[in-house]
């Protein structure tokens, strides 16, 4: 068997590939976790087709209204026990099939705040400057959208002719379509950082590394083989995603597929290259999974993962852009939502071959192999 | 030819406060074709000499020579022709024997087919099997074919039986016996005394990172002057004896007290033993315990160190 090929880094490569398929668990949290994360905030932010507004309808405590009765939902209040005004408000707030209504509950106070109600039109006792009073919760959107559902139906009749609205429906515009290139991006960052980053500590862990070092096995064949495997997972798990984004969802992608594919062989690289320098010191898995969150956690919040990293102030903006994830989702949401190129797309390609380069450059200057 | 191993002045500190010096001075040369031994304590220095010869450590001063080669220009050449077993690796849990030898195998230019170095350590039955499934004398003896797959001229061992059972340690010695009837040589740490005189041409007593005693294990115990121990102990009661008394028997070369327990150095126990039951007649001592064997290297450790092999557990790698 002298003609048997023994090319080390295709061995390596190998090794890495078999030990990895051969731990379902490792298979789930790589491939599996991803997909379940999609799929349930796809269906939790999928559009809401019966938008439904609850508001709750009071009376101001001067108004004599009998207690006893009329508390609960809106059916036991009879006409002849809540006061005029707050009928006649009711009656033209159900001519909207949106709003659920809910009248002179108990405790509305509570019911606002812990978002059982949106809005709660508070009717004052006639005489008033004004016939009503809104109460809202101003840090919640849907609160904010109900008081200006309710001003605007409450305003109809009065003189204001309502604007014609028409709705844009289009694939792109969705969360999910949104949500998918983030996801990517946040992939191959935890590729970047438990395929290289862990697996090379945990090999420098067990000994195995100083073992391969007594071999005359030749140490860029071992980062290559790391770097190789990395990609052949990475590349399998993106185009897992895509295909369930597509035929689940219907996600698209806007640009050209080899733009694409650059942006993530660029990404990939980058986030290899950051996981191998958090990798060239640490002797421990606990420094290596300290210096793994450091890197993550910010990133997963900041660079616009979930939500979009322009919610952050301007002031802190140009820092979250020269982050590599934020650089990364900007690219392949560039391409995939907008159909831009690489070329277009040139200052974050830039920022990531620059972390590509100087992660490189300073981890293997200051590698520990021995 | 050149020698296998050759180490003069070999110094290694490790920094700290206070420094540690692992290993002080240490000379030593191995031929080829033979199984040279480092025996001593935990933290004599053994595995810090042998992983400075392996060239994974630096040396703080002093020179090593490996097959004629230096660690700083012949690297290359050194690694093609050495195999190695480290005190604790942990090879790849979900790969089988045959892959993790294979991936070894792809290391060396040139070397053994990975399915006749699996059959050098008897693991064709595991051959399929995962790393995990082993036990421990098995992993032990794969991370050996790992050694012996690249056809090496030099197989470094360190403790290579440490923690295994009776019947894993003899199969471990039978790979290395028939390792060396190729005439290759072997470099090997053990703190076993047995397993230094069984396998080992020579023999360097390690301790405190200097060699105290170097030579054929045979040689080494014939120095204590007599090749039999008689250990005996008396009942509590008896007042002690001094060892200048015992080494007037005849016979005795030489004897050591040990809290209650005796031990006598004799050439001839057919004379020791009742010149010494007549001795303590004559004092009205009673016997507790009284047994004779062969003097091992344990005895001649604890002759030149008043301390025995195992029990020394703390101290540095």
């Amino acid at each position: 068997m002298a003609s048997r090929s023994y090319w080390p880094i295709w061995q390596l490569t190998l090794s890495r590939l078999k030990e990895f398929i051969r731990r379902p668990e490792a298979v789930f949290w790589v491939y599996g976790f991803p997909i379940l994360m999609m799929l349930s905030l796809g269906i939790a932010f999928r559009e809401n087709p019966t938008e439904i507004i609850a508001v709750d309808l009071v009376a101001a405590s001067s108004l004599p209204l009998p207690l006893g009765e009329g508390r609960g939902e809106g059916a036991p209040n009879s006409p002849s026990t809540a006061p005029l005004a707050l009928l006649t408000i009711r009656d033209k707030l159900a001519a909207d099939s949106r709003f659920k209504i809910t009248t002179l509950p108990a405790e509305w106070q509570k019911r606002l705040q812990s978002g059982k109600t949106d809005l709660v039109v508070e009717v004052l006792p006639t005489g008033s400057e004004q016939p009503y009073r809104l109460w809202d919760e101003p840090h919640r959107a849907e609160s904010r959208i109900a008081r200006y559902a309710v001003e605007l139906m409450l305003q109809r009749g009065e003189g204001a002719p309502l604007p014609e609205v028409s709705h844009l429906k289009q694939a792109g515009s969705r969360y999910i379509d949104f949500l998918l290139p983030g996801m990517i991006g946040m992939g191959l960052m935890g590729g970047g950082m438990w395929g290289v980053g862990f697996v090379i500590v945990d090999m420098r862990v067990r000994k195995l590394l100083k073992r391969f070092l007594a071999t005359p096995m030749r140490r860029s064949d071992f980062l290559l083989a790391v770097g190789m495997s990395r990609l052949v997972f990475t590349l399998t798990d993106i185009v897992v995603l895509l295909l369930f984004g597509y035929f689940f969802f219907g996600v698209r992608c806007q640009g050209s597929f080899l733009d694409l594919s650059g942006a993530v062989v660029v990404g990939g690289i980058a986030f290899a290259g950051v996981g191998l320098l958090i990798a060239s010191r640490a002797e421990t898995i606990e420094t290596v999974s300290g210096l793994m969150n450091l890197v993550m956690l910010p990133m997963w919040i900041l660079s616009g993962v979930f939500f979009s990293s322009e919610r952050f102030p301007e002031a802190v903006q140009p820092l979250i852009n020269l982050l590599p994830l934020t650089a990364l989702n900007q690219l392949l949401r560039g391409i995939m939502l907008e159909g831009r190129t690489l070329a277009a797309l040139w200052q974050q390609m830039l920022i990531l071959t620059v972390y590509s380069v100087l992660t490189f450059a300073i981890a293997l200057r200051v590698f520990r192999w021995k | 030819m050149p020698h296998a191993i050759v180490c003069r002045q070999l110094v290694k500190r490790y920094p700290g406060k206070p420094p540690v010096d692992a290993v002080r001075g240490l000379d030593l040369t191995v031929e080829v074709g033979e199984c040279f031994g480092l025996l001593g304590p935990n933290g004599a220095g053994k595995t810090t000499t042998l992983e400075i010869m392996e060239g994974l450590l630096d040396a703080t001063s002093g020179e090593v020579e490996v097959l004629g080669h230096r660690w700083d220009n012949g690297a290359d050449a050194i690694r093609e022709q050495i195999g190695i077993s480290l005190q604790e690796t942990r090879l790849a849990d979900k790969l089988t024997v045959r892959e993790t030898v294979t991936l070894f195998r792809s290391f060396y230019k040139t070397g053994l087919d990975p399915d006749v170095a699996i059959g050098r350590v008897s693991l064709e039955e595991k051959a399929g099997s995962y790393v995990v499934k082993l036990s421990g004398g098995q992993k032990q003896r794969l991370a050996v074919a790992c050694a012996l797959v690249g056809d090496p001229q030099l197989l470094f061992l360190d403790e290579p039986t440490t923690g295994l059972d009776p019947q894993s340690r003899r199969q471990l010695w039978e790979v290395i016996g028939g390792f060396r009837k190729t005439g290759r040589t072997v470099m090997l740490t053990t703190h076993y005394m047995d397993e230094a005189e069984r396998l080992c041409d020579r023999v360097a007593i390690v301790d405190h990172g200097q060699i105290i005693a170097l030579d054929s294990p045979a040689k080494l115990i014939a120095q204590l002057g007599g090749e039999n121990i008689i250990d005996f102990a008396l009942t509590d009661v008896a007042p002690p004896l001094s060892e200048g008394d015992l080494s007037r028997l005849p016979d005795v070369r030489s004897a050591r007290a040990e809290g209650e327990k005796y031990s006598l150095a004799v050439t001839q126990p057919h004379v020791a033993l009742p010149a010494l039951l007549g001795f303590l007649q004559s004092r009205g001592l009673a016997l507790a315990h009284l047994t004779t064997r062969h003097a091992t290297l344990e005895d001649v450790f604890v002759s030149l160190t008043g301390r025995h092999l195992e029990e020394q557990t703390n101290g540095k790698p």
